[in-house]
């Protein structure tokens, strides 16, 4: 059990990644019911987004110095591109059956992934990005703490605590709550809907180009396809906390990330499993997690049922 | 004097089903006017496109001199049309505080906004004892109580209520009616949506009689009230 601790602290630094993107997925499923399947392209997009930004930068410029600054330009690269799609791809398909926008969004997504292939410089392959210098931090004789994974463990709290307060407190925040809960009647109070729609949309971008900068520094490159199985784990994470519930994207993700965390660790160590555990299975057993919990709570660990939706 | 609503041959369709078929009728400052009829003759859909929900395929609407047809919901309401609609849609989730503040969006004088909760608190005392409480705790005539004092939180010129009494107790829709009767002397205008004919007239100044799309009759709330067609089909008399 001393791998306990250290697995944890790496499930939590992963399951926060997936949480900043899970809350883009449930923002938007909350209030207007669309998966966005376009959204893992939206974590890319901000990733080229840093990376560009770093490359503007003089290589003198250091990585801590240039890191808000790439979080500014992944930021605007996401919104600008989550919005556009909401309003262009989305909005116009906003009656129209559910399978629609749907469709429009996987296709949205092998889009975004060939425009980046195709015209960003060297980007038919992974393109490095920057990482912290040094060792990981010695927290204890046993535990370390990767430098890269600093970054994600302290930005994912601060985004989340933000967007607590702002959709708790803020008239704005206020009115997507009521908007999430029953649109027409929203626009009753004045609410300008559509206005709300495009922020749900923003918001989720902004928080995918935090994601994106994680993920870059942990792996150190990025690629045009790194949104598809990202994306795919963060969906997995908001429909694990209950999906239209950003507490339950936030504990979709952790639970995602601990989780699969512990199947590297542990599941190789259980006689006759041995084949099972490892990082090649993390993917099939953070799935399997999401059919078992799905099947206890089919609302998801936060969410409510649908009747109470209403 | 000009009317403070005009509705001049509305015609509304969901798709090629035409629900309200040509209707004009107007609302005087401070009358109380219902529409009655039975289910599916277009009361709530007249309603809905008076508020901007839904779009007109033809008429006009004139809302205090503005023409408001085609105009989005959410400016409607700034202009002073409230809207309490049918199955009383409130924010469960939110706590009745919350719901009553979100009627008052628009609103930026906070402490009017403040005093025009406490005054619905006045008004309807089980919502400030329950103000904390999530308004899907609440019974579904405590609902329809919020319901009116969210849509009177933005000081509607004209508060349009669409079947207010649905699914009450004979009790809880006796204190309904009791309460826009209160409303109506302290000289709020009112737009009634009822299936509860008897009730509706009895308070009503004028009202009309919907029948699939249209108005069949139109009248004082007393006339109509001792009109023999309008006994028959609505007020359950041979």
């Amino acid at each position: 059990m001393h791998e306990l601790p250290q697995t944890l602290l790496s499930g939590l630094a992963l399951g926060a990644l997936y949480g900043l993107i899970a809350i883009g997925y449930t923002m938007v499923y909350g209030i207007v019911q669309l998966i966005n399947f376009a959204h893992g392209e939206i974590v890319m997009i901000g990733g080229f987004g840093a990376l560009t930004v770093r490359l503007w930068l003089p290589d003198s410029v250091p990585l801590a110095a240039a890191l808000p600054l790439m979080l500014l330009g992944g930021a605007i690269a996401s919104v600008a591109v989550a919005t556009a799609a909401e309003r262009f791809a989305y909005r116009p398909l906003r009656d129209a059956p559910r399978l629609a926008p749907l469709i429009t969004a996987i296709g949205l997504s092998i889009a975004l992934q060939q425009i980046i292939w195709a015209f960003y410089p060297d980007a038919k392959k992974s393109r490095g990005f920057p990482q912290f210098q040094g060792d990981a931090f010695e927290l204890t004789g046993s535990i370390h703490l990767q430098r890269d994974d600093l970054f994600v463990l302290a930005a994912a709290p601060l985004c989340m605590l933000a967007l607590g307060l702002f959709v708790a407190k803020s008239r704005t925040g206020r009115a997507m709550q009521a908007t999430a809960q029953d649109p027409d009647t929203a626009r009753l109070m004045g609410i300008n809907t559509d206005r709300i729609i495009v922020i749900a949309f923003a918001i989720g971008g902004a928080f995918a180009a935090v994601a994106a900068v994680a993920q870059g520094l942990r792996a150190g490159q990025i690629n045009f396809e790194m949104g598809f199985i990202l994306g795919l784990k963060a969906f997995t994470a908001a429909v694990l906390g209950g999906i239209g519930n950003i507490y339950g994207a936030m504990l979709g993700g952790v639970v995602l990330g601990i989780a699969e965390a512990a199947s590297t660790t542990y599941i190789q160590h259980i006689p006759g499993m041995q084949q099972l555990g490892g990082g090649g299975w993390k993917d099939v057993w953070a799935f399997v997690l999401l059919i078992v919990v799905l099947l206890v709570r089919p609302q998801g660990l936060l969410g409510e049922r649908v009747a109470d939706r209403a | 004097m000009t009317a403070l609503l005009e509705v001049d041959n509305l015609r509304v369709a969901y798709g090629k089903i035409e629900a309200v078929k040509g209707i004009s009728f107007t609302v005087e400052a401070g009358e109380v006017v219902t529409l009655i009829g039975t289910n599916g003759a277009g009361k709530t859909t007249t309603l809905r496109t008076l508020s901007g929900l839904l779009t007109p395929t033809t008429g006009t609407i004139r809302f205090n001199g503005h023409p408001i047809t085609g105009t989005p919901a959410h400016h409607i309401v700034a202009l002073g049309l409230a809207h309490s609609p049918e199955g009383r849609h409130i924010f469960p989730r939110l706590t009745i505080t919350e719901n009553l503040q979100l009627g008052a969006f628009l609103r930026k004088d906070t402490t009017g906004i403040t005093h025009d909760i406490h005054r619905a608190y006045e008004l309807f005392p089980i919502l400030g004892e329950r103000a904390k409480q999530p308004a899907g705790t609440l019974s579904g005539g405590e609902q329809q109580m919020l319901a009116m004092g969210r849509a009177l939180m933005s000081r509607p010129k004209l508060l349009m209520l669409d079947e207010p009494s649905m699914g009450l107790s004979p009790i809880m829709m006796r204190k309904i009616m009791d309460t826009i009767a209160e409303l109506k002397a302290s000289g709020t205008t009112i737009l009634l949506v009822e299936q509860n004919a008897q009730a509706a007239l009895s308070l009503a100044d004028r009202g009309h009689v919907m029948e699939i799309g249209k108005i069949v009759l139109s009248g004082t709330g007393t006339d109509l009230l001792h009109d023999e067609s309008v006994r028959k089909a609505y007020l359950g008399e041979d």
